[in-house]
């Protein structure tokens, strides 16, 4: 029987015992460049795999045999597989995703646009939403199982089982057409100023901080709570410190890496959000783009959006990872 | 007792209760403790002894008018020098917690916050109460250090929590509970969670520590050798009652209660050992073994086992028992070696195995909670492998059932309960008469023991004694107490960091000339017996001034 | 367990989801006029005859919210059981097998898992044929990723228990293990996941069907029904947000159903024995 499990020699190992926190941190972002691969190869080629002939989908009600084989041949569709893959997934990392079987034009120009937009309407929700959440969360704690708690929990129960476009018509109807107190559609160009622009997203802004903030005050208060009953609080406790110096010094510094991990969690959902958000408020972005380009079937438009969404997914995912594991003292001071 | 204005804690009639959530009921109110009066001097130690349940940790923690988990304190005083603190408002006990009461948690990994020095932790009660400046806290958390033997004592309060080992920790938050110089400090089973070996050095260090600050202290533990070296008096507790209080010497050597008596005379008995023979049933030879990531956990163990005997697998956490025990059963095949049964090689891998062979080798484990599946019921559990193995259905299994249930002793009535709806002790008897089920050679027992109450535990072992005479069973038994080894055990293996150190017959092995680990083991763990910590000690000293 | 043990949102909970479900099982009986009979102006007000008013086209909104009822609960209902019993399925086989298998199993649910579910569903369905089986098969697969991942957690807290090791000491194959020793210890925390499930089903098909992805017209459906009356919310009209209202009050009922049982599980695992 062989027994060569002696993997201390290998270079790899010797710099994972040296610097543990930054070996992890590597190994967390390598594992998001190739989740990021493997999601493109879904994208491209699961897409390519399912039944359904683009060409005569293109061509719609028009579609003779020759026609069909003229389109393939333009849109590059009789070309192998493989090849269009590596194509596509070449210009994609240098930002050319191709042109719109819609509209022809390049599809990068477009979604160059529409992702500032996107970021910019989830940015601002989450600046708003994030310090609520925690906020709220922290108040729920502290009057745990206390009327402001269980006043808090039914709300945010109900809020979590609202579907956004039901709540953003719901503030058009009433803020926009009944009080008019705010602009619909959520209309935004180029070379608008800044304020202008956040008074024309004020609506989309608040739909997204309500369908976000419930979700996460939930989670804060979880992750709150389960600091909390920690064996090391009851020591505080014992200890005769204040109420305020335990929270503080004892739970605080244990709470962060959740709540860290909770709020990126939320930004990820943010960043779906928004799609349904853009198209209930025509608001020039990615989600919206993405929508009409399902509904067309505009394929090169459909795959760029799905991947620059995966993206930013997987890239916020990636970073709620790396900063509890960087917040986690067992590992910040190795043995 | 009169009360003395001598008394620094005074206990008069405490009454603590909680509020359960029993599955599918409404909740009820339980007493954990009732009616438990003590005094305790300055200086001196209270010995508070009892099963799991008794009610033990509340009354410790009432000492710092604390209730854990939902208990409430609705009874009673807590005098503490004069002060009734169960009267005191929260500001009030604030400054007694901390500052005039300290306490040392049993388990210590989660006791100390994982994000802060050790030092901080240690000095935080003391400067913020405002006892002493930072500098002050410091000099005194570097004096105790050195009293509790912790290693580079200038530099460890500079360490996080996990960067130390679990009995050096159990130092560190006895240093804490010490630092503000507190008139009383609860330790709540410090040893508990530490190996014998580890528990005598801080046994000793807290021992040593109490003398040097003259420090009162309660001091809790289920183990009652343990307490008998720490404390000036004791007192017994069931079921949240007090059942016996005195004096050390009094309790240990002339117990006036059935209950105590049967605490302080559990397994004194030795056993007459069976010769060895030279076909054994059970042969592991030159066995070593590996966890899938590369850890070698099994250096080439041999041993034997002949049948209808007992050999007794002796060794601390992590020595590698009860992974010998899964190696047998095939969980975790050899990396090396083999095991032969009954004359014929054993078929590494669990699932090669042949159903006889399974049958033939059966497992007892300490945890019978977890063993049975919540949602089956007595008849369930010990009928199936009967219907597994010997094909039995509807009237013949519930006969053969019945006569199991006669066998470990319990009625017929239990046939259709759930594990929840029977005690620790019936549990490991319904696990028994599962593995009796299968009609086996060989019973691994891996500590089936050591999660029971001391009587209850004695009652198994008499079961399993019994059932080994009328069956010709064979027990590969594991234990890490070797009171138990001396009263069943008729071979003997000593196991250190997987590695096997001693074995053989009974006699041979537990007697001198002991190999440098069973000599420690043996004299680590603790006798029923006054001044025996300060024997040990003594010896100790006087081998390492001869050296 | 007894009904009186059930607390009083738990109630409200069940008796809207009854409420929908009569709704959806008698339909025909009930709805005042047809899932598409035009029975006067567009967008028309509420009114004694027609309790919620009229839609984009002139139909009975209350009726068009009854029939409504039974496309969406139809729908969710077979995605969440379809996505319930294979992400079930998957993650109890990885969770007894372990190895090679819960490897494969639970990489390749990571890499589903990555992409966020609307995007994932808005890719598929561009390619796809619009179709009733297709919606709901495109549902349940996306769905039962994240059920896998609970019932991988779930089965795994089971199957390292020591009765389940001992029923493969005693060489019971995997089915057993699976249906008799893990799933009935596992039952009340996955009753509380498919209510989860339930609820989000209702969302997200609420959610396809508002991006003109999900049910076809003319074919009555709540989301689809706040995608045709949208229009009317800039002149005032509040036809859009009836169907909305339906799809959140259903949404709150399972909640708070689930709510409860989540809250029940948990006093099971912590109340007791802390003395």
């Amino acid at each position: 029987m062989s027994n060569s499990t002696e993997t201390e020699s290998l270079p790899g190992q010797r710099f994972r015992e040296r610097f543990p926190l930054l070996a992890l941190v590597i190994e967390r972002m390598l594992l998001s460049v190739l989740l990021l691969f493997a999601v493109s190869v879904l994208i491209f080629g699961g897409v390519e795999a399912l039944p359904g002939d683009f060409a005569s989908t293109y061509l719609g009600q028009s579609a003779t045999p020759q026609a069909v084989a003229n389109i393939r041949a333009e849109l590059g569709l009789d070309r192998p597989l493989v090849t269009r893959y590596f194509e596509w997934l070449g210009g994609a990392v240098q930002g050319d995703f191709g042109t719109s079987w819609a509209s022809r034009n390049s599809v990068s120009e477009q979604v160059g646009n529409r992702l500032g937009n996107s970021l910019f309407l989830a940015g601002f929700a989450a600046v708003i939403a994030v310090p609520l959440a925690v906020g709220l969360g922290m108040l729920s704690v502290h009057f745990r199982d206390r009327l402001p708690d269980k006043i808090i929990n039914v709300i945010s129960l109900a809020a979590i089982s609202l579907p956004e476009f039901f709540i953003g018509y719901l503030l058009i109807l009433y803020f926009a057409v009944n009080f008019g107190v705010a602009t619909f559609p959520a209309t935004v160009f180029e070379g608008m100023g800044l304020i202008e622009r956040i008074k024309a997203i004020a609506l989309p802004t608040a739909t997204l901080v309500l369908v976000v903030l419930a979700h996460m005050m939930r989670m804060t208060r979880a992750a709150i709570l389960s600091v909390m009953s920690s064996a090391y609080m009851e020591t505080a406790e014992l200890k005769g410190l204040s109420a305020w110096r335990a929270i503080v010094k004892h739970a605080a510094p244990n709470a962060l890496a959740p709540i860290i991990n909770v709020v990126a969690l939320n930004l990820a959902y943010l960043v779906v959000g928004v799609v349904v958000v853009e198209v209930v408020f025509v608001y020039p972005g990615m989600g919206q783009y993405m929508v009409d380009a399902v509904t067309v079937r505009d394929m090169p438009v459909v795959q760029a959006c799905g991947l620059i969404f995966a993206a930013v997914y997987i890239f916020l995912n990636m970073l709620a990872d790396i900063l509890a594991i960087v917040a986690n003292p067992r590992l910040r001071h190795p043995r | 007792m009169p009360e003395t204005s001598s008394n620094l804690l005074t206990v008069r009639n405490l009454k603590i209760e909680a509020t359960s959530y029993p599955p599918g009921e409404p909740p009820k109110r339980i007493t954990i403790v009732d009616g438990v009066s003590f005094d305790l001097q300055k200086g001196r130690v209270l010995g508070l002894i009892g099963e799991s349940g008794a009610g033990k940790s509340t009354i410790g923690l009432s000492a710092l008018a604390y209730g854990r988990g939902g208990a409430e304190i609705t009874g009673g005083e807590v005098i503490l020098n004069g002060t009734n603190i169960l009267a005191l408002g929260k500001g009030g006990i604030r400054k007694v917690r901390g500052a005039r009461v300290c306490y040392v948690a049993q388990s210590a990994a989660a006791a100390f916050n994982p994000a802060h020095r050790l030092g901080d932790q240690v000095i935080e009660a003391s400067v913020k109460h405002g006892l002493m400046t930072k500098e002050e806290a410091r000099k005194r958390a570097l004096y105790l250090f050195r009293v509790l033997g912790l290693p580079n004592p200038e530099t460890f309060g500079d360490r996080f929590p996990h960067q130390v080992s679990g009995g050096q920790l159990q130092r560190a938050m006895t240093a804490m509970a010490l630092c503000p110089n507190p008139e009383l400090i609860v330790f709540d089973e410090p040893t508990t969670a530490l190996d014998v070996t580890t528990q005598i050095d801080v046994l000793a260090a807290i021992k040593h520590a109490i003398e040097e600050t003259d420090t009162a202290a309660l001091y809790i533990t289920h183990d009652l050798a343990v307490v008998a070296q720490i404390s000036d008096d004791i007192m017994v507790l069931r079921h949240g009652r007090t059942v016996e209080y005195g004096s050390v010497k009094q309790i240990i050597e002339a117990p006036t209660q059935d209950y105590t008596r049967a605490l302080v005379n559990v397994r004194q008995t030795a056993r007459q050992e069976a010769p060895d023979q030279s076909k054994p049933l059970l042969k592991v030879d030159n066995v070593s073994a590996q966890y899938s990531n590369g850890f070698k956990v099994l250096h080439g163990v041999s041993l034997h086992l002949c049948k209808g005997q007992t050999l007794a697998i002796v060794g601390e956490s992590g020595s590698g028992k009860s992974t010998l025990a899964r190696v047998v059963t095939g969980l975790l095949p050899p990396s090396e070696g083999g095991i032969t049964f009954d004359g014929k090689p054993l078929t590494p891998a669990l699932k090669n195995r042949p159903r006889e062979d399974l049958r033939r080798i059966q497992l007892i484990y300490q945890m019978a909670d977890t063993a049975m599946n919540p949602r089956q019921t007595v008849r369930d559990i010990i009928g199936r492998p009967l219907a597994f193995y010997d094909g039995l259905r509807g009237a013949a299994k519930t006969a053969r059932v019945k006569e199991l249930l006669d066998q470990i002793e319990m009625g017929n009535g239990f046939i259709d309960r759930y594990p929840a709806e029977l005690s620790g002790g019936q549990k490991q008897r319904v696990a028994i008469a599962r593995a009796l089920a299968a009609r086996p050679e060989l019973i691994l027992c891996d500590e089936p023991t050591s999660a029971l109450d001391p009587l209850v535990a004695e009652g198994i072992l008499k079961l399993l004694m019994k059932l080994q005479e009328e069956q010709q069973l064979s027990y590969v038994f594991i234990t890490h107490d070797i009171a138990i080894v001396r009263a069943i055990a008729d071979s003997v293996a000593v196991m250190h960091r997987g590695r096997l150190v001693r074995f053989g017959p009974k006699s041979q092995a537990l007697s001198p000339p002991f190999d440098d680990y069973t000599d420690l083991l043996l004299k680590s763990v603790p006798e029923m017996e006054i001044g025996w910590l300060e024997r040990v000690l003594n010896t100790r000293r006087m081998e390492s001034a001869g050296n | 367990m007894r009904l009186r043990d059930i607390s009083i949102t738990a109630w409200i909970g069940m008796i809207g989801i009854a409420l929908a479900l009569i709704c959806a099982v008698f339909a025909p009986l009930i709805a005042p006029y047809g899932e598409t009979e035009v029975v006067g102006g567009v967008w028309q007000e509420a009114d004694a005859q027609f309790f919620f008013g009229l839609d984009n086209l002139g139909r009975d909104i209350l009726s068009r919210l009854i029939y409504g009822a039974r496309t969406t609960l139809f729908v969710a209902l077979a995605a969440t059981v379809i996505s319930f019993s294979l992400g079930i399925l998957l993650s109890f086989i990885a969770a007894v097998s372990g190895g090679v298998i819960d490897t494969v199993f639970s990489r390749f649910n990571d890499l589903m898992m990555s992409i966020p579910t609307l995007i994932f569903a808005l890719v598929v369905l561009a390619v796809l044929p619009q179709h009733l089986v297709v919606l709901i098969l495109v549902m349940a697969i996306l769905d039962s990723t994240r059920v896998y991942r609970l019932g991988r957690a779930v089965a795994l807290d089971v199957a390292v228990m020591e009765f389940v090791e001992a029923a493969r000491l005693r060489g019971e194959g995997t089915t057993w293990i699976i249906f008799r020793e893990i799933l009935p210890n596992t039952l009340s925390p996955l009753l509380a996941e498919f209510g989860l499930r339930f609820a989000f089903s209702i969302l997200f098909l609420s959610t396809l069907s508002f991006l003109g992805l999900g049910i076809q017209p003319p074919t009555a459906d709540w989301g689809g029904m706040v995608k045709e009356n949208k229009d009317g919310i800039i002149f005032g009209i509040s036809a859009a947000l009836v169907p909305g209202s339906a799809i959140a009050a259903l949404a709150v009922c399972v909640n708070l159903v689930v709510d409860w049982l989540l809250k029940r599980t948990s006093s099971l695992k912590g109340g007791r024995g802390d003395a």
